[in-house]
């Protein structure tokens, strides 16, 4: 079993990719290492969330995400 | 009634409004707002919005669901397209009814201002020069923001 790292709108063109499968598990650390630098440096940026299983994480850094989980990258939303 | 909707297939505004107004139970009168895609002087040949499986329908159910909390309301709508829109083809539909006017204009214009800045939708324009994301203006940003605070419903008559 894997985590599915799923990017979505512009950063599924950053990372070239809709999904990626990395080991579990995976954490803040171990997701910005698995991604690439430019994903990377959105990621650190206070704008763009991370939800695991469903849930947007409070504090993206706490991601814990085990067997199974996918792990969505949000880059800001906009509907309307 | 809440109605909180991802829909992949053409909006129809007139339908929305019917169910809207079928489920105003006992309301004086409701409000709602329709947004069209924008052809920017034929430089967008289509508005892609894309979602999140999940996430999405979660978003809207919240939104819905807050301005109910919010508002002296009987019901609320909120309707939003997925998919390639063309220009001037409806996105969104939101829509409040109430017991009062004032409620039902605050209710809709507090699902716009949610809804552009915290529905889950990544947006992008395909035109002529090519691929555009779209986030929410400074504009957008700072109505959102209007709403703030109190989640008490304020104005009760």
């Amino acid at each position: 079993m894997a985590v599915t790292i799923l990017f979505l709108g512009p950063l599924r063109d950053l990372a070239g990719q809709q999904t990626m499968e990395v080991e579990a598990p995976l954490n803040w650390s171990g997701l910005l290492e698995a991604v690439r630098p430019e994903v990377a440096g959105q990621l650190g940026e206070q704008r763009v969330n991370v939800a695991c299983a469903g849930k947007v994480l409070a504090d993206k850094t706490e991601l814990q995400a085990e067997d199974g989980d996918e792990v969505a990258l949000l880059p800001p939303v906009s509907g309307g | 009634m809440i109605r909180a909707i991802v829909l992949e297939e053409a909006l129809d505004p007139g339908k929305e409004l019917a169910v809207l107004t079928a489920n105003a139970a006992g309301a004086g009168g409701l409000v709602n707002f329709v947004g069209l895609a924008r052809e920017e002087g034929g430089r967008v040949a289509e508005l892609v919005l894309e979602h999140h499986p999940v996430l999405t329908q979660r978003s809207l159910d919240e939104i819905a669901g807050a301005a109910v909390e919010r508002f002296a309301v009987t019901a609320v709508s909120v309707v939003h397209r997925v998919g390639s829109i063309q220009p001037d083809e409806p996105i969104v539909f939101a829509g409040a009814a109430a017991r009062h006017r004032r409620e039902a204009f605050l209710a809709a214009d507090y699902l716009m201002d949610m809804l552009k800045t915290r529905a889950v939708f990544w947006k992008r324009e395909e035109g002529s020069d090519g691929t555009r994301w779209i986030e929410p203006r400074n504009e957008d940003l700072s109505d959102a923001a209007r709403w703030h605070g109190s989640k008490k419903k304020e104005i009760t008559r």
